[in-house]
């Protein structure tokens, strides 16, 4: 056999065992729509939305080596776009009691799949704009302007309540977000951005984050490949917000606090910063790891004696993990290498050689 | 507005911009040496406050006994940051110094929210900072002119050490280059560890004379007043001591005024620190009294 003929056999095999796994996927969650309970559903569209969002933010992150802490501001954008825009006329004039709706948004009405797309596409606007000031600078000086930004939004969403309803915030979302979408976009994200990484483009923005001024004198322009992971990350962020919004029904500024950008953090310091399959595994085990570890919160027996439950030990417990990894475990749990099936195969020997 | 609430408001202006000045030396003092924004630095503010609140309460002490002891305590509290959290972290890449600065910074928020529960609590201030007075007609509460005193007293003080301390020589020394400070055989980490120590306490006693301002303390008090006294830093110029302190005065005052003259964008308050932030790194990036870039990572 040529070298050749093996190449294609193996992308061949690859391409299969994708399919398969991608129909696994469809199966299980076929088999939890049917039969799963609304707890375990509501885990497992926590976790779609927590993927989409780590993998999107591990690409500014993790692969541009960016400390960029406003995906909040982003996922903000993109939750309000999309739910001013599944709401009725009737529905918004109910709730936007202080003071009424602007124009355009008063009177539009887009189905989920429509919506979702808007606030993806205002979050990139947004970021198009914040752009320019942001690549100004690098560092810790990039960390607090993106902060910064993300303070700023939820500023407005307090304050221009023709808008986003002020501190009231939106009420009463169809619930649209179920497991397929949920899931669809998680898959989507997960494949785009792994092609983003693995193509060209990808391989600059690694440059970048190893070395800007040496990417700079092999011709990779840093501003513009930048400015391209910024704005990807960007609009999938704005999607998942809209799935948020849509999954959680209720939203006000409270929601996209910093804390947020918090925990994206975590997961995929956890992941393992520059690792899309990091970014996957830190968001299953922060949705899953989130309700487990409710324990920690509830009442504990220890035989004869009760420690009462303490809200907020969970927090505590993040913080401690996040600290702890960065610490001793700086790479996380995949460090920057990915999943593939090459790699399955040749660890289960059955790789031919 | 007549002459009497503009006083008024340009006190008021002063005293909070003494407060951003003071968190804001301990952030400069910290990125000058190590180049790191440490995060938590705001939440010491909580800390320094949550200490006086229960030396005054629980341990039933007088309040200038209990006041020091709480920006002691707090300086400790610093020290043990570093060395938990950073030291161990010296030569990794900057991003995980940060991470972990938030890290920490989530970890204290969290931990008094649990220890101490998320309800705020009152601040009990001592009968001689309520008092109001009046100067020239213009009422003002006494702690607006106390704020301003004790700041510069504070200053004096810093500066002296900095400046005029083998000490100070060391942790100028090492702001420009730690490398050859530790070869000059000086114990970095000690000039290091100093450094926290004095910080944290300029952010305790910030922290006491805000809570005295601003009588509620709860967990997440320190966040916004760090944020902002970090931006107060980068306006100034950050590494850099007076600059800091220039940069608060601006930014305060900058806050003060721009609610008084503009009462309507009051609600956007909170933003107006951050635009004034993008701005200035737009225009300037090394702030006000900066020096130019010399690029050192």
């Amino acid at each position: 056999m040529t070298w050749k003929g093996k190449d294609m056999d193996t992308s061949k095999r690859n391409l299969y065992c994708n399919l398969a796994a991608l129909c696994l996927l469809a199966v299980v969650l076929y088999l939890f729509d049917q039969y799963g309970t609304e707890y375990q559903i509501r885990i497992l569209n926590n976790m779609a939305v927590f993927i989409t969002l780590a993998v999107s933010y591990n690409l500014v992150n993790g692969m541009c080596g960016l400390l960029h802490l406003g995906p909040n501001a982003f996922i903000t954008i993109g939750a309000y776009t999309s739910a001013l825009l599944t709401m009725s006329p009737m529905e918004k004039q109910m709730s936007f009691i202080i003071e009424p709706l602007i124009w355009p948004f008063s009177v539009l009405q887009a189905p989920f799949f429509v919506s979702l797309i808007a606030g993806g596409v205002m979050a990139t606007i947004f970021a198009f704009i914040i752009s320019f000031p942001v690549f100004r600078v690098r560092g810790d000086y990039l960390a607090i302007v993106t902060l910064g930004f993300g303070e700023v939004i939820r500023v407005l969403c307090n304050a221009l309540q023709g808008v986003t309803n002020g501190p009231l915030g939106l009420k009463g979302l169809q619930p649209y977000t179920n497991l397929w979408w949920s899931w669809g976009i998680a898959v989507f994200t997960i494949i785009v951005i792994t092609k983003l990484v693995n193509s060209s483009y990808g391989r600059a923005m690694k440059a970048i984050r190893e070395d800007e001024i040496a990417a700079k004198a092999m011709g990779v322009d840093p501003f513009r490949h930048l400015m391209l992971a910024f704005l990807v990350s960007a609009f999938f962020c704005g999607v998942a917000g809209g799935l948020m919004a849509h999954l959680i029904t209720t939203i006000s500024p409270t929601l996209f606090t910093f804390f947020l950008t918090f925990n994206l953090l975590i997961i995929i310091v956890v992941g393992g910063l520059g690792s899309t399959t990091g970014a996957v595994i830190g968001a299953a085990l922060f949705a899953w790891g989130g309700e487990a570890l409710r324990v920690v919160e509830s009442p504990m027996n220890f035989g004869a004696f009760t420690i009462p439950g303490i809200p907020g030990m969970r927090m505590v417990l993040f913080s401690v993990i996040l600290m702890v990894v960065i610490i001793f475990a700086r790479r996380g749990i995949m460090g920057r290498n990915e999943f593939s099936w090459n790699w399955l195969f040749t660890k289960l020997g059955l790789n031919a050689k | 507005m007549s002459a009497t609430i503009f006083f008024q408001q340009l006190s008021n202006g002063i005293s909070l911009g003494s407060l951003y000045a003071l968190v804001a030396i301990g952030y400069t003092m910290v990125y000058g040496i190590l180049r790191l924004i440490n995060f938590a630095h705001g939440d010491l503010l909580m800390v320094a406050s949550y200490t006086a609140i229960y030396a005054v309460t629980m341990f039933s002490l007088p309040w200038y006994l209990s006041f020091p002891l709480a920006i002691a305590l707090t300086g400790c509290i610093g020290i043990l940051m570093d060395k938990v959290a950073y030291k161990p972290l010296r030569d990794a890449p900057r991003i995980s110094l940060l991470i972990s600065a938030i890290g920490a910074s989530f970890l204290l928020e969290n931990l008094a929210l649990v220890i101490i529960g998320g309800i705020p609590k009152g601040f009990p201030r001592p009968e001689i900072f309520a008092k109001v007075i009046e100067i020239l007609g213009v009422r003002v509460q006494v702690l607006t002119i106390y704020i301003p005193i004790m700041t510069l007293v504070f200053l004096m003080a810093l500066l002296y050490i900095v400046y005029r301390t083998k000490v100070g020589k060391a942790m100028r020394a090492a702001s420009k280059d730690i490398e050859t400070t530790r070869l000059m055989g000086i114990n970095v980490d000690r000039i290091i560890a100093l450094t926290f120590l004095m910080g944290s306490s300029l952010a305790a006693a910030g922290g006491i004379m805000w809570a005295l301002k601003y009588p509620q303390v709860n967990p997440f008090m320190g966040v916004i007043p760090g944020l902002k006294a970090f931006i107060a830093a980068v306006l100034g110029g950050i590494g850099d001591i007076i600059g800091a302190v220039v940069g608060g005065f601006v930014l305060g005052l900058g806050e003060i005024l721009l609610v008084a003259f503009f009462p309507e964008l009051a609600q956007y308050r909170d933003a107006f620190a951050f635009v004034l932030l993008i701005l200035v790194l737009l225009f300037r990036p090394t702030g006000i009294m900066g020096e130019p870039i010399t690029d050192k990572t």
